[in-house]
């Protein structure tokens, strides 16, 4: 189903925010076609905005956003989205008055290969919760149930990569090693991974890069089983 | 002798929030509190409680021996303390002088004022926040900045005793950051005690002489911040209980590793 990925994305200088009040100063990452990357930073840092830029939702000011060939920078969300670079919003943004089988068509929302009902299928094997709950109005699933949508959803739209906004916010550990099972098979079948988690420790287990951004600017990057022993990443946090 | 400002066991519940539990620290005449906290930790709550906004659930707020939610928020005003708005507020259709001229005029010492001496005080504090270049432009017209620093000069245009104030660096550069950490120590130069919440922790660290933590509405740390920073609670509401946990397993084995050193010497002595 999953396209191999081969588009890296690239953040260069980027600087972003709402109207008069600039929220990211001069950022730059970089996220290879199979990669798991994380980005971690206090309340405040940027992370969603950082995020809301990439997929064209937050207005950037300067800097570029490029995957593979193309430069995205600016563009509108449903362009970015067939190239292939998904977000997975905090908070899940489900379309909580339609069932779970019509939130995931809406993930394929702009495809128009023949080739939807049969990644459905593959989705459905690999989410069998889903398939339990696939008449269900999506507002009545538990939060973990919300959260396998959401991301199904995008699978459903052949991401190459996939941003993944706080995905273990308001639920219980159990359900997060759950969902990280779900997005080790997501990885293994060549998707990229950037994900904002405020989890610190599970956000640096899980990724093989981190980047940390404190107020708008990133200010420590590297491989993160090395920022896993890092006292700065407590200092960018807590200020000292 | 009583304290300064003291906030004894508030508690704030809105339905079925409860945003505030039983909070409870006093501030000294002078200092500079920071209050800090995820989000959703009811720093915002708690500063509408000390300044009368919000009337606490339970537990009470004395300043200047009256409990700060029996008195309607002009009297709070009147009896000394001052405050900003996360969310702005200027008065949209008037000049920046004016704006800030409105709490010299109607604030604390205003009734002692002539509109003149009104103008020319604001007129000052507009200087003071560095808005005397535009002071003559209607606040609409104001870039975010630019606001926050007028809602810092229509607070001090009441005189405060104490000043809380709330994200007025969210947005700013980091030279502004500086230029708005200078203005928070002339003013407490001048005597004002502070209580500042901010995301800038640098900043806030840098300027408080003591921090207040809040989590889900509950005090879970106070201290110098050197000594909230080094709070395992504290370390695990910013950063998640896993990383807290092995960060305070990372001491111990360094504490003892110190040991260790220490010990070995001691054998080599003939």
């Amino acid at each position: 189903m999953i396209a191999t990925a081969v588009d890296a994305l690239v953040v260069e200088h980027l600087d972003a925010g709402y109207g008069d009040t600039q929220v990211l100063w001069d950022v730059s990452l970089t996220l290879a076609p199979g990669e798991i990357v994380a980005l971690i930073g206090s309340n405040g840092a940027g992370k969603s905005t950082l995020l809301g830029a990439i997929s064209g939702q937050v207005s950037v000011s300067g800097g570029c956003v490029r995957f593979g060939e193309r430069d995205l920078t600016g563009a509108p969300t449903d362009q970015i989205v067939s190239a292939g670079l998904l977000q997975v919003p905090q908070g899940r943004r489900l379309f909580g008055s339609l069932t779970v089988e019509e939130n995931l068509r809406m993930g394929a929302f702009l495809r128009r290969d023949r080739e939807v009902e049969s990644d459905l299928q593959e989705i459905l094997q690999m989410l069998p919760r889903l398939r339990e709950r696939y008449d269900f109005l999506a507002g009545r699933l538990s939060g973990g149930e919300q959260q396998q949508v959401a991301i199904a959803r995008a699978l459903m739209a052949r991401p190459k990569t996939i941003l993944i906004d706080e995905m273990s916010l308001g639920l219980a550990p159990v359900l997060v090693d759950q969902l990280l099972e779900i997005l080790k098979i997501i990885h293994a079948r060549g998707v990229a991974i950037l994900m904002v988690e405020q989890d610190v420790q599970t956000a640096l287990e899980f990724s093989q890069r981190a980047y940390v951004l404190e107020t708008g600017r990133i200010t420590l990057q590297g491989p993160s089983a090395e920022l896993l022993d890092d006292p700065n990443v407590k200092r960018a946090y807590l200020g000292i | 002798m009583s304290a300064f400002l003291s906030i004894e066991g508030v508690g704030m519940r809105f339905g079925g929030l409860q945003a505030l539990s039983d909070v409870s620290f006093t501030v000294e005449k002078g200092a500079v509190v920071g209050l800090i906290g995820p989000n959703g930790s009811g720093k915002t709550t708690l500063m509408n409680v000390i300044s009368g906004v919000l009337k606490p659930t339970s537990g009470r707020v004395m300043f200047a021996n009256r409990a700060i939610g029996s008195v309607p928020t002009y009297q709070v005003c009147k009896l000394g303390i001052g405050r900003t708005f996360q969310i702005v507020k200027p008065f949209t259709g008037l000049t920046v002088r004016e704006n800030v001229a409105v709490g010299a005029m109607y604030g604390r010492t205003g009734n002692g004022r002539t509109t003149r001496a009104a103008f020319e005080r604001a007129q000052e504090l507009c200087e003071v926040v560095h808005l005397a270049h535009v002071a003559d432009r209607p606040a609409s017209d104001l870039t975010i900045p630019d606001r926050k620093r007028l809602e810092v000069a229509k607070a001090l245009a009441l005189d405060p005793d104490v000043l809380l104030l709330d994200e007025v660096m969210a947005g700013l550069n980091a030279s502004e950051v500086d230029a708005a950490l200078d203005l928070l120590r002339s003013l407490t130069a001048r005597g004002v005690t502070l209580i500042v919440v901010e995301h800038l922790m640098k900043a806030i660290m840098s300027v408080s002489t003591t921090i207040v933590v809040l989590a889900e509405g509950k005090k879970i740390a106070e201290g110098a911040p050197h000594e909230v920073v080094s709070s395992h609670a504290v370390v695990e509401a910013y950063l998640g209980s896993r990383f807290a946990a092995r960060q305070a397993q990372l001491a111990e084995m360094k504490r003892e590793a110190e040991e260790a050193l220490r010990v070995e010497p001691h054998g080599d002595r003939p």
